[in-house]
Order: C-alpha cells, then structure tokens, then sequence
C-alpha cells in the first residue's frame, strides 16, 4: 500500500462484511417462512424480514462500492484523499442511519415503496453521507491525475447519487410513482451502477494483468458507452403493463434486449486481459473474483434478463419467481461478487501482508457461487411452473404456490450453503493468517 | 482488435452518446409522464379517499408480500385486479364488505398457509384502502394481467 489514506476503507469493508451477513440472515428467513409459513407469523412477519433483506443488500453494496473508491482513487490520482477525517464522518453516518432504519423496520417504522422502504429522515442522512463522499473523492480528483478508470467511476458515483434524489419523489398518482420509482432502481442497477462496476474492475485488471492502461480503458469506455446507451432507454422493459403507453413494448423490448452486449463485452474485456497478461500476480483468489464477477453478471444479469425481458415473453413472466430468480444472479454476479473482489485483492494491503488464506477465500467463491446458481436454478423452475398454471391455465395463486414446496425447499437449502460461504469469505479475509505467500515467492513476481 | 479507435475518441462516443440517448428517454418519458397523467387513470377517480388509500398501503409495506400490476414481492396474490376477482366491476357494495370481511379475519392461522398480519384498520383506513384499490384496477395496463388470477 502506498498511500497511509487509503487505509480506511478497511472500516467500509468492515461495515460491509457485517450487513452482508446480515442480509443473507434475513433471505435464509424469508426463505425459511415459504417452507413454515406460520413461522414468526404474529412477531416478526415476512414484509418486514423482506425489507431488511433487500436494504441490507442495498446498504452494503454502496458500502463497498464507497471503501473500494477511497482504496483505489489515491493509487490512480497519485496522491493522499483529500481528507480521511471526513471520510470517516461520512462513513458512521451512513452506518448509523442504515442500522436506525434496520432497528426501526423491527418496530414497524417504514415507509411503503419496494427498496426504498427508509423514512425519510434516513433519506436524507444518507444523501448527506453520499454527497459527503462525493465532495472528498471529487477533491481527490481534481487535485490528482485524472485516469479514465477515476473518472467513469466517479462518473457512476454522481450518477447513483443524482438518481436517488428520485427516491424523494412520491405522488399521489400510481402509474406515476412507478414511472421515477425505476429511475432509481433501473437506472442504478443497468445504468449507473454499471459504471462504477466497469472501473472498479478496470483498476483491478490493471493491477492484476499488467496490460498497458491506455489498451483497458479505451475498453472501458466502449463498455460504458454500450451500457448507457442501451439501458436509459432499456429502462422500457418495466413500463410495459403500468399504465404507460404502448410504443415502450417497442422501445423496452429493443433496447433492453441489447442491454446483454456490454455484459458479454466485460467478459471478453476481462478474459481477454488476463490471457494478455504478463504479471502473474500472487494474488489469485482475487483474480478469481475478478474473472467470476463479470461471467455471473453475463448469465445472471444478461442470460437471466433476457429471457423474460421481450415484452410478449413478459406478459406471461411479469412478477413470478422468474423474476426473484433474476434478481438474485443478477445483484450477485455483478455487485457482490465485484464487491468481494476488491475486497480480497485490498485486505492483504490494508492488513500489510502478502496474499493469505488463498486456497479458504476460493473455496468461499465456489460454494457461495455454486449455491447461488442452484438457488437461480430452482427458482426459474418455481417461476416456470407458476407462469404456466397462473398465467396461462388461469389457476388462482395461492393453489399455484402450493405446487411450488419442493423448490422452496430447494431454495431454502441453497441459501444455507450461501450462508457458510459468506462466513467461510468473512474469515478467511479477515480471520487468522494460516497461509501466507513467503516474501521471496511474491518477489519473484513484481507487483502491488 | 480495434485499432482504429483511439482512447480519446471512444471517450467522446460514450459522453456524446449517453446525452444523447438521454435526452431521448426523458423526451418520451415526458409524454409518458402527460400520458399517465391524463389518459391511462380514471383521473376524476383519483380523489382524496384514493389518494389517502395509498399512503395506507404504503404505511403497512403490503408491497413487501404482494406485488401491484406485477410489480412488488412474490410471497401473495397479485392485487392490481383483486377489486375484479372480488366482482367489484357489477357489485362494487358487495366487493367492498367482502374485502373488509377479508382483511378483518386475518390472520386465518391456518397451519401450512402462509399468513397476512391483521394491521387493525380504523374504518376509514379500510375503506380508503379498498376504494384505492378498486382505483387501480381502473387502470389501463395494455391489456395485463392476461386472465384474473392475476
Ligand atoms: C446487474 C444488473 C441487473 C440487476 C442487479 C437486476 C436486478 C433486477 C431486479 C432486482 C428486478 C426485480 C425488480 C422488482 O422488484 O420488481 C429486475 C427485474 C427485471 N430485470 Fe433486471 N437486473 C439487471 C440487469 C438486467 C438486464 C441486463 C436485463 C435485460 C436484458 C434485465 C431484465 C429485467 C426485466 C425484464 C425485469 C422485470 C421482470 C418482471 O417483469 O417482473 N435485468 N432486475
Ligand atoms: C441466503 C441466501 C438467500 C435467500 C434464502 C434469499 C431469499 C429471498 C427471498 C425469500 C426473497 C423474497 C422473494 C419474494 O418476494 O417472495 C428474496 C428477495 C430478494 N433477494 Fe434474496 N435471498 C438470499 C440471498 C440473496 C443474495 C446473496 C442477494 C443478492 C445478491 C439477494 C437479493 C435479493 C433481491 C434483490 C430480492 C428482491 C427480488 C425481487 O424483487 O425480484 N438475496 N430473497
Ligand atoms: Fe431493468
């Protein structure tokens, strides 16, 4: 490590980690209610486990995506932050406002639209937090060297936090809640969010190949480029049976459908490198990461997305449990696997040790991984099920989903396996060193 | 590959671009947006009762369990049309005590049912809830759900 400001990003990866744990708790209970639906019924019922589930998600996500920031952004502008006190500010009042509101769900404190279930207080203590982080990063910046890696990450980060201001944006009129309600979500998730996704991995591949900058980020721009130009107007893919015109069954079905090309062209971007490479970087549980993350948001994201993204398909799929299936690939391949990727490849840095624990963190990777495809999987045939009797032959819901027990208990097992694996990564990033690269194995190496 | 293309060019294609592409999604958004306003909601319906009836549902998180024109959880019925499945469109009264009826014997405490907490409505709350509801399903969605199981 060799600026001393980046050391606190250990504090967001820790926060991170702990919500992390926190929200796969609460998704193995959901997942645990479908199975033994009177379950915590009267004390704790499943809205509530849901909404932690998701803003836990939510919460940690932005976490990582704020610690991997401050890590990275003095190794590309070459200098210190522009100020460690404030990034610690900024982080305990994001941490506290995320965990008030968590205590508050408990007590049935909330508001009532999909993910953006915090009061309005919360609101607005994380948008001064976010708009905190943006001023010490954006400061960084401009006092530093402006790579295209620094500046589409901070293009996304902006972004991210101009689209929330949505979230503020409640009106009486349904349809039109709905209409800037996706402003938020979609345009994070398949906008944005994509952005900060692309740089965060090009600073990663650039570390671990070894590949001249200027060949990585010309790269990097096609990609952001093909992101936001499918998916602002992509965004049409959720205004099909809303209440908004019908040219979006058009414009949705187009433009989404092409949203799979900039998540294919990571994963060409991120093979391609790595076979380019000349460094054989000694840390390879985070080049694992850095390979795996762009591969599950291609299949969950891409391949899961498009299969009920054409409007005549969604008509038929439109809220079942292809959709659960969907959103579970997809928020895992590309953010939380690109979370853990940074994570793995800071910790050793921020720990002042060479690479550790490599061979626990990969078995991490390929059970959490495995157990999120098998959770994907049994939920698509949950989905398919459900779309066939309740949309096609017209069966009510609720005798629908009594056809679906056997895949909820599939699902419930998968979520467990989730579990050991998010422990197993917990501890062996930041639990005892048991292996350790010896100086002169990552000598023989050159790298950071 | 893509020799051609500089980094400083392809930097301009992607800012030039997203504005562009921009500009066009808040330009149809903006017709969506008079189009919703206007065209695909009973707008005289929207009154006071329905208006206060949202902020119910939204006060008790029903999105969190069931999803509204698609849109919402998986973990209970689809409720953009359960004014329909209650047959509210020939006998709105009937539909109305029904659905009272409904939200008043909750939780069945059936054992293996999935459960629906009773949130004790105060009879405004209920009734503004219901009349919200059958407001919803006024709206004109292209023709979804395909059948009313919704
Ligand atoms: C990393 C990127 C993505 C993430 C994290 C993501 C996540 C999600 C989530 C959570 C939902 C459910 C939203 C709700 O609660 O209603 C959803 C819905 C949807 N997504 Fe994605 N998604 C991503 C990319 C894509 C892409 C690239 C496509 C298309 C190719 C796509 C197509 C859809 C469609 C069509 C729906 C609506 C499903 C329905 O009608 O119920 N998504 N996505
Ligand atoms: C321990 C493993 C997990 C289990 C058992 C689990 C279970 C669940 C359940 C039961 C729901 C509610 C579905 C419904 O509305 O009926 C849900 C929703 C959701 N979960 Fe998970 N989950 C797990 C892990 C994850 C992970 C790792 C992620 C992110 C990568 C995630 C993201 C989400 C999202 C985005 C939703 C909302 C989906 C939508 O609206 O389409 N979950 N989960
Ligand atoms: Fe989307």
């Amino acid at each position: 490590m060799r600026y001393q400001s980046q050391q606190v990003a250990w504090l967001f990866f820790a926060g991170a980690m702990v919500l992390f744990l926190a929200q796969v708790l609460f998704g193995v209970l959901a997942g645990l209610i479908y199975v033994y639906p009177n379950f915590l019924s009267e004390l704790l019922p499943f809205n509530i486990i849901r909404m932690i589930h998701t803003n836990a998600l939510i919460v940690w996500l932005l976490l990582g995506f704020f610690g991997g920031t401050y890590y990275l952004l003095p190794e590309e502008t070459e200098r210190e932050l522009f100020s460690v006190r404030l990034a610690q500010l900024q982080f305990w009042i994001f941490f506290l406002a995320a965990a008030a509101a968590v205590v508050g769900y408990l007590l049935g404190i909330h508001e009532g639209r999909e993910f953006l279930e915090q009061p309005t207080w919360v609101k607005v203590a994380i948008t001064i937090s976010v708009l905190l982080f943006l001023f010490n990063v954006s400061m960084t910046l401009f006092k530093g060297r402006k790579t295209a890696t620094a500046q589409v990450l901070l293009l996304g980060l902006w972004g991210a936090a101009i689209f929330f201001l949505f979230a503020f944006y409640n009106p009486s009129n349904l349809v039109l809640d709905k209409l800037y309600w996706w402003w938020v979500v979609h345009i994070w998730v398949e906008g944005v969010w994509e952005l900060i996704m692309a740089g965060i991995l090009a600073f990663l591949l650039i570390k671990v190949t070894g590949v001249d900058r200027e060949v990585i980020e010309k790269w990097l721009y096609v990609i952001v480029g093909l992101s936001l130009f499918t998916g602002l107007l992509g965004t049409g893919h959720h205004y099909y049976w809303i209440g908004a015109p019908g040219y979006w069954q058009w414009v949705g079905s187009i433009f989404s459908a092409v949203e799979i090309v900039p998540f294919f062209a990571m994963v060409l971007w991120a093979f391609y490198l790595v076979y380019q490479g000349r460094r054989d970087h000694p840390n390879k549980a985070a080049l694992l990461w850095c390979l795996g993350c762009p591969t599950v948001a291609f299949f969950g994201a891409g391949v899961w997305g498009f299969m009920h993204t054409l409007s005549p398909i969604n008509y038929y799929t439109h809220g079942t449990q292809v959709t659960a299936a969907h959103g579970h690939l997809a928020f895992y391949g590309a953010y939380v696997m690109l979370n853990l990727a940074i994570i793995t490849y800071a910790m050793p840095n921020l720990r002042g040790l060479q690479p550790f624990n490599q061979v626990l963190n990969m078995w991490s990777f390929w059970l959490m991984t495995s157990a999120m495809a098998f959770m994907t999987f049994t939920l698509t045939f949950a989905g398919v099920v459900q779309t066939h009797l309740q949309r096609v032959m017209g069966m009510s819901y609720m005798e629908v989903q009594d056809q679906l027990t056997l895949f909820y208990w599939m699902r419930l097992g998968a979520g467990v396996f989730v579990v050991v694996g998010a422990i197993l990564f917990i501890y062996a990033v930041y639990g005892p060193v048991r292996e350790q690269l010896t100086v002169q194995e990552a000598q023989a190496q050159p790298a950071e | 590959m893509g020799e051609g293309l500089t980094r400083a060019a392809a930097r301009n294609i992607f800012y030039g671009g997203s504005l562009f592409f921009f500009v066009v999604f808040a330009l149809l958004v903006a017709h969506s947006h008079y189009y919703a306003a206007s065209s695909s909601i009973d707008v005289v319906g929207l009154n006071d009762a329905v208006v206060r009836g949202k902020r119910v549902w939204e006060r008790h998180a029903c999105i969190n369990c069931h999803t509204i024109l698609g849109e919402g959880a998986y973990f209970a019925p689809e409720l953009g049309n359960v004014w329909l499945r209650y047959g509210g469109a020939d006998d709105p009264a009937g539909a109305k005590d029904a659905l009272t009826a409904w939200f008043q014997s909750m939780p069945s405490g059936v054992e293996g049912r999935r459960q629906m907490p009773n949130f004790n409505l105060s009879e405004q709350d209920m009734s503004d809830l219901i009349d919200f509801l059958a407001w919803v399903s006024r709206i004109k969605t292209q023709g979804w759900p395909p059948n009313e199981a919704g």
